[in-house]
């Protein structure tokens, strides 16, 4: 006989892969946490930002200061999805801090559409409601105020001869503007009732690419901050709030007072940042980070030293412009985020394995249960990444766990369908035989069933892995990390080989798990199989 | 009916007996009506009848595949309703048309399948499915390290033959296991079949929809129509005295 016999006739050899692969995931999502920290008795910071450069650069001003004068060790939850992932990470504890603005806070957090009649007020107003309502604190803020413009093309507001928001409102143009202001209390709705703005079309757009159609003419109005460093180099025409609409959104640290108490150097640290950061100043640091290419961390770190507060010597080198020079400037860093976006599809994949795997041998011969099973998956697979990846952020707060726990949704469907299929697939005439040769149900699907479906159920596997690999890029928009960062930063800053640098490596990646896994496929296929399978193909 | 001559005098002589058993399936189709049938212990039965006569659910009853939906099915003497069916099934062979092989298991693993089943020790079912490879003129180095799929249709067949007796029960259901062959070779299995059954002495139900075949391996042929016996007698019985017109032209409209 070719194959090697077991030695205990009743036994096969031992079946530890499942086992092996649940021990496996165990290890990933537990070393994930413990792995952090070890060794250092500095307490820890999570620092999160908001996925736009500005709030990246904050970021990093907070986190340096912190790491600096604050004796901590900071971890950076960067990227998030807007203010809702961002405040509700907060408010959960997933981040200990970020850089949010008052106006937000006050329009779009609290609900607040009273009117404000000063910077300071606005500061006072949601300082009192976030302490009292969240146990949040704001700290004395930045020094700047980042307000909400409406921009058109130059050319085209002098042509129709619109300086203010009031003179818009006549002209019924098309608006391209973010989610966020598409949405949010003070954004869209608000500003077009309060003006009465005719609106020709309305969509909503990520914020770098809005910039692009407006340019090429594809919208006629969007919306940006006033800090934005694109402002300045397009030449774009700022539509001023005559009504006054829009209240201060002056930026300042929002931060958990349980922080406050744990980091007993935090408040001063941060203090350092109060009143440092005039509107120019942030403008010329999201310039650098944009149009220079810098990585925010550097810009931040420059910008301390020229305060004085750095840590002496700054190595600053931007972002290479060429798309091989990013790639190996960022080979490292490319590596660790390869590695880790692997984790995280590899751990979500496990756990559907071990679930859709048992449900569909539970539900194949019952077709309504199977129905209903298959179903259900297939309605998770309809909901939209972001917003499963929303929905699961009150469950599992920010960062990895979240993303494995939507991955792993995602990844049910193709695994949990092709068990179906492919145990239902099995020739009916040999688990007859099988039962006919007393085989019990389990024998039966043991030796026959799923051997013999094996082939199908990897496929399925592959397809799920596959299709995660590139929904895992998402990830970095809960502050999961992966190599959907340098993807979202990418497009913060657009910087088209910053976006390159994680999604070739993530089309390489989905490129060699669709051939690793089916190499398992052929592998694992019955090698009475493999011969048919041959004689079918001549 | 003839079929009252075949009815048992005393309990514990049939092998496999049916007892008035009927079956409608849950489509409606009605495949068997009352059938009673007795099979010695030793012998070989044929089953045969046009096709949808009920003689493949005759077979299926005997090991509990299916159930029946009235009368009794008797094995030893014993109701199957009160036997276990696996073990019932572990104590009968199985062939069916193209042999049923598990296309992933090697020519001996299928043979080993029910001893393993069994729980026999590791060289007690690699002897025995060695003799069985040879029994039915397969090499087991050779043949019996390949895949059905590298095998002949007739290869297969043997295979499924000795799988079927691997654990020497003492009844074989047999489902038109020569069916899928060519003549030359289906000649040469069924010659086989009888050497190998005039040594073995098995209770063998065999079914067939080629009457010739039934006529050359049974000691006793029943003719199935409609799910009812139309005649139950030896080769030479049926062919010299056909029961009914029916008979008479099933089995001469095959010869």
């Amino acid at each position: 006989m070719r194959r090697a016999a077991p030695k205990n006739a009743r036994r096969r050899p031992p079946r530890g892969w499942g086992l092996a692969l649940f021990a496996l995931a165990a290890l990933v999502l537990t070393g994930a946490r413990v792995g952090r920290g070890t060794g250092d008795t500095r307490p820890t910071v999570v620092v999160g930002a908001k996925n736009f450069t500005e709030g990246a650069v904050l970021g990093e001003l907070m986190a340096q200061v912190l790491e600096t004068f604050g004796s901590a060790t900071v971890e950076r939850r960067f990227n998030l999805a807007g203010t809702q992932v961002a405040f509700d990470a907060l408010r959960t504890g997933s981040i200990d801090a970020y850089a949010e603005y008052t106006g937000t806070g006050l329009r779009d957090i609290l609900g607040d559409a009273t009117p404000v009649a000063s910077s300071a007020a606005a500061f006072a107003r949601v300082s009192s409601t976030f302490a009292q309502r969240y146990e949040l604190v704001w700290l004395a803020p930045f020094g700047f105020n980042n307000t909400y413009v409406l921009m058109m093309r130059r050319a085209h507001a002098g042509q129709l001869g619109v300086r203010t928001l009031s003179e818009l409102a006549q002209h019924p143009l098309r608006y391209g503007v973010t989610h966020e202001f598409l949405e949010r209390r003070d954004g869209m709705p608000a500003v077009r009732a309060a003006y009465g703005l005719r609106v020709a079309s309305l969509v909503g757009m990520e914020h770098e690419l809005a910039y692009q159609a407006l340019a090429e003419g594809a919208i006629d109005v969007a919306d940006g901050y006033s800090t934005d460093a694109k402002i300045e180099t397009r030449d774009l025409a700022l539509l001023e709030d005559d009504k006054g609409f829009f209240p201060p959104y002056e930026a300042a640290p929002l931060v958990r007072r349980d922080l406050l108490a744990r980091v007993p150097g935090a408040l001063e640290a941060l203090g350092l940042l109060a009143g440092r950061i005039d509107a120019r100043t942030m403008r010329r640091l999201n310039r650098a980070v944009e149009a220079e290419r810098m990585d925010p961390a550097a810009v931040a770190a420059g910008f301390l030293a020229d305060l004085g507060l750095g840590q002496g010597r700054v190595v600053a080198a931007p972002r290479s412009p060429s798309l091989l020079g990013t790639l190996w400037q960022r080979r490292r860093v490319t590596g660790q985020l390869t590695a880790w976006h692997l984790v995280l599809t590899g751990v979500a994949e496990v756990l559907a394995c071990v679930v859709a795997i048992p449900l569909g041998i539970a539900v194949y011969r019952r077709p309504r249960l199977a129905a209903t099973a298959l179903g259900a998956a297939g309605v998770l697979q309809t909901i939209p990444s972001i917003a499963l990846l929303a929905f699961m952020l009150p469950l599992f707060g920010i960062g990895a766990r979240t993303a494995v726990a939507a991955l792993f949704l995602y990844g049910l469907l193709p695994v949990l369908r092709n068990t179906v299929t492919g145990l239902r697939g099995v020739d009916p005439r040999l688990t007859e035989v099988g039962s006919g040769l007393g085989m019990t149900t389990g024998q039966l699907l043991r030796r026959v069933e799923l051997p013999l479906a094996m082939p199908v159920i990897l496929a399925g596997l592959r397809t799920s892995t596959v299709i995660n690999i590139g929904t895992a890029t998402l990830a970095a928009f809960i502050g999961a990390g992966g190599l959907g960062d340098p993807i979202v930063t990418g497009l913060t800053v657009t910087d088209v080989n910053l976006i390159l640098s994680g999604a070739l490596p993530a089309a390489a990646l989905a490129i060699v798990a669709d051939v690793g896994l089916a190499r398992l496929e052929r592998w694992a296929t019955p090698r009475g199989l493999r011969f048919r399978a041959q004689e079918e193909h001549r | 009916m003839s079929s009252q001559g075949e009815y048992p005098r005393a309990a514990g002589e049939w092998a496999v007996e049916l007892r008035n058993v009927s079956k409608v399936y849950p489509d409606g189709h009605v495949a068997l009506r009352g059938l009673s049938l007795g099979i010695r212990a030793g012998t070989t039965m044929a089953l045969v009848g046009p096709s949808g006569c009920g003689k493949t659910t005759t077979l299926k009853l005997i090991n509990r595949l299916v159930a029946p939906t009235a009368g009794t099915v008797l094995v030893a003497g014993c109701d199957v309703a009160g036997v276990d069916p696996v073990g019932l099934r572990r104590r009968m062979g199985y062939v069916v048309q193209e042999a049923g092989l598990f296309p992933h298991l090697t020519a001996a693993e299928n043979v080993a399948v029910v001893p393993r089943l069994l729980g026999w020790e590791v060289e007690r079912w690699r002897t025995r499915t060695t003799e069985l490879l040879a029994l039915v003129g397969l090499d087991p180095a050779c043949e019996g390290a390949r895949y059905p799929a590298e095998l002949s249709g007739g290869q297969r067949q043997r295979v499924g033959l000795a799988r079927a007796l691997a654990a020497d029960p003492p009844i074989v259901l047999m489902d038109e296991p020569f069916g899928a062959l060519d003549p030359l070779t289906r000649r040469r299995l069924q010659d086989e079949f009888l050497a190998l059954q005039a040594r073995l002495r098995k209770t063998v139900v065999l079914v067939t929809h080629d009457v010739e075949e039934a006529f050359l391996l049974a000691d006793r042929v029943a003719v199935l129509t409609e799910g009812t016996l139309a005649q139950c007698g030896t080769p030479d019985e049926i062919r010299g005295a056909p029961a009914s017109e029916f008979v008479a032209r099933f089995v001469g409209g095959r010869s």
